[in-house]
């Protein structure tokens, strides 16, 4: 067993898993909802640039933008149509209702698309050459290189998003307190909106990212990566940005470790991983402790 | 007052069970008369474990307030582990009948204790994360039924990881469920009439529950679980007592499932299984026995109309469609606060006609 090449590929899944991570943990930290359907808007991203790139051959970077244009808008259509008016409602009919979306999303894809796997083009491969780059001796593909940059640039960039600006000030406010935020003139709606929005655009590229790892796509591909982030959301932290990275990336690396023991047991390894956590530390990693009001 | 509502509770049980009897008996006549076609004979069986299945879920979605995704997993366990039962006792019980009850309670004891174990830690969690790990579970069960093999010989039962050599069967010896192709070679052994017996055990198993101390218990809990533990309801005991009742169901659900097939994969009970079954309990009314049993008849008969329709392709869509639409609908304020008035006003007008009586 090569220790270091199997944290390689740890990296590269766990940034994948981070990406789809910040989603689940931005939209849990507002809304207060579990949004099942992002694993679903993942597998929509990657199927836009798939047909951008193969079929309709425009370059990968247009691909990507127009995955990230369609998530965008079909996350905020999500939440106008179907989330919003239960805004107010029991967290089982919104999660039930989330479900519902996933469901839609996936036997839509199959209607529209088929069951036929499609094979994702391995353009981020070709960055670098056809070898990739040497690091210590192991060659590492671009497609892992870019993963890793990517996560590192989008952890960075929401980062400061979430600090600096009006609009992820305005975020924070909502989390922390919906009622007190809009006295505040906060405009909740569309900060809900704004968050979904991001998310969804996140989503897509992490829909690119993993189809060119792993370059098989059907209806299902994003269903299991998503409950799998979900788990490194909760794991990190959920709500917690810095949690979902820390998360996504130990996931990643757990996950690729059991899989060089056993292949068909590896998920269940990564779900008894968020048992125990869950069981251990009910609020994650880097959590914040939330105190029940009577 | 208390011996109103209690009649009231009676007729509508009574009810319930009446249109379970009469489904069974409007079904045997007409395949004694008329004759049934055989796409819908087939389904009968699978109605039927769907029923149980359904209310069952609705006792830990319902009743006990929690969403649980991986019910599928106790489905699977109560399958597997029935076929094993059935199989090791071809020589030993020739009867087929006693066989068969014999494979459903094995299936049901052994869902039941895979129940207690996911329960005891699950149950110490709250909405959302509950409804995780109980997926999460349901996804570690079916990942280890795909490594499992189990053989049969006349030394007993033979249990492996490794694949179907590493059972060492004896000759003669033959493996029964064989990692990711499951379970194949079952003799079937489910009837129609057992699976009517199962829903109407199942029936009076949750409508007893929910009508004793021990359910307005866990219906406290579900809502105001402070305000119910502040009063002395233990939650661990009560929220543990729905979901491995649940369990133990749902477990008899798959053995009877199971024994109606020559071969079962691992695959058929994995989360899409938990969410069909969650839909019969969305769309039959959370917390409505009554409308599970209805709903998860009607709804596991659709395929088989609408394939003769054509329509069989766009089935999952409209679920998803429906699913959706009902818990906009069940929560929208306006068509609730309707609901509410008509309903409000046919009870005065009983309560009028009550004491004109």
């Amino acid at each position: 067993m090569d220790i270091l090449q199997n944290l390689i590929n740890g990296i590269s899944l766990g940034s994948v898993y981070a990406i789809i991570a910040l989603g689940y943990t931005m939209v849990y930290g507002i809304a207060k909802m579990l949004n099942f359907a992002h694993g679903d808007v993942i597998m929509v991203g990657a199927y836009i640039c798939f047909y951008a790139v193969s079929k309709y051959q425009l370059p990968p970077l247009v691909g990507i933008l127009l995955a990230m244009a369609v998530c965008t808008v079909l996350g905020v259509v999500i939440e106008r149509l179907a989330y919003k008016p239960l805004r107010q409602s029991a967290s089982l009919a919104v999660l039930i209702t989330a479900i519902g979306v996933s469901y839609f999303l996936q036997n839509a894809a199959l209607l529209l698309w088929q069951s036929d796997p499609k094979n994702f083009p391995t353009f981020l491969n070709g960055i670098f050459g056809d070898k990739g780059i040497t690091f210590l001796g192991r060659s590492i593909t671009g497609t892992t290189v870019v993963t890793v940059l990517a996560c590192v640039i989008i952890m960075v960039a929401l980062t400061a998003f979430t600090g600096m600006t009006k609009m992820g000030k305005a975020m924070r406010a909502c989390s922390e307190d919906k009622a007190a935020a809009q006295l505040m003139g906060i405009d909740v709606n569309r900060t809900i909106s704004m968050t979904f929005a991001i998310g969804s655009a996140l989503a897509a590229i992490a829909g690119v990212l993993l189809c060119s790892a792993y370059p098989q796509l059907t209806p299902t591909t994003g269903s299991l990566p998503g409950i799998k982030a979900f788990t490194a959301a909760v794991f990190g932290g959920i709500g917690s940005i810095p949690g979902a990275l820390l998360g996504g990336l130990l996931l990643g690396v757990i996950e690729i470790f059991a899989m060089t023991f056993s292949t068909e047991l590896s998920n269940a390894v990564v779900f008894a991983v968020l048992i125990i956590v869950l069981l251990v530390k009910p609020t994650g990693l880097l959590g914040k402790q939330i105190r029940e009001k009577v | 007052m208390k011996e109103k509502s209690s009649h009231k509770r009676l007729t509508s049980n009574l009810i319930t069970y009446g249109i379970v009897v009469a489904a069974f008996v409007i079904v045997q006549v007409l395949g004694a008369t008329v004759g049934l076609s055989s796409s819908f004979q087939g389904q009968l069986i699978p109605i039927c474990s769907y029923i149980v299945m359904a209310l069952s879920l609705n006792l830990v979605v319902g009743i006990s307030g929690e969403l649980s995704l991986g019910h599928a997993g106790f489905m699977s366990v109560g399958a597997f582990s029935g076929v094993i039962a059935a199989a090791a006792l071809q020589q030993a019980v020739p009867f087929a009948p006693v066989r068969l009850v014999i494979a459903m309670i094995v299936g049901a004891l052994l869902a039941g204790v895979a129940g207690v174990i996911v329960g005891v830690p699950v149950l110490r969690l709250r909405g959302d994360y509950l409804a995780i790990v109980t997926l999460a579970f349901g996804e570690i069960i079916r990942n280890v039924l795909q490594v499992l093999y189990v053989g049969v010989d006349e030394a007993g039962l033979h249990f492996s990881t490794k694949g179907e050599a590493a059972l060492q069967l004896a000759e003669g010896g033959r493996a029964i469920i064989k990692g990711p192709m499951g379970a194949t070679g079952i003799t079937k052994l489910a009837t129609f009439t057992a699976g009517f017996i199962l829903v109407l055990i199942a029936l009076t198993v949750v409508l007893n529950l929910v009508n004793s101390r021990s359910g307005r218990a866990i219906m406290a809990l579900r809502d105001n679980r402070i305000a119910a533990e502040s009063v002395g309801i233990g939650a661990t005991k009560y929220k543990l007592m729905a979901f491995v009742t649940s369990a133990v169901l749902a477990g008899a659900a798959g053995a009877l499932y199971a024994l109606n097939y020559s071969s079962v994969l691992p695959k058929k009970f994995d989360f899409n299984t938990s969410i069909l079954i969650l839909v019969f309990v969305v769309l039959g009314g959370i917390g409505n026995i009554r409308g599970s049993i209805i709903a998860a008849a009607f709804l596991t008969f659709l395929p088989e109309l609408l394939r003769s329709f054509n329509l069989d392709k766009w089935r999952m869509l409209v679920y998803a469609v429906v699913l959706i639409l009902v818990m906009l609908a069940t929560n929208n304020p306006q068509l609730r606060g309707f609901l509410d008035r008509i309903r409000g006003k046919r009870k005065q007008e009983g309560e009028e006609e009550s004491t004109h009586a």
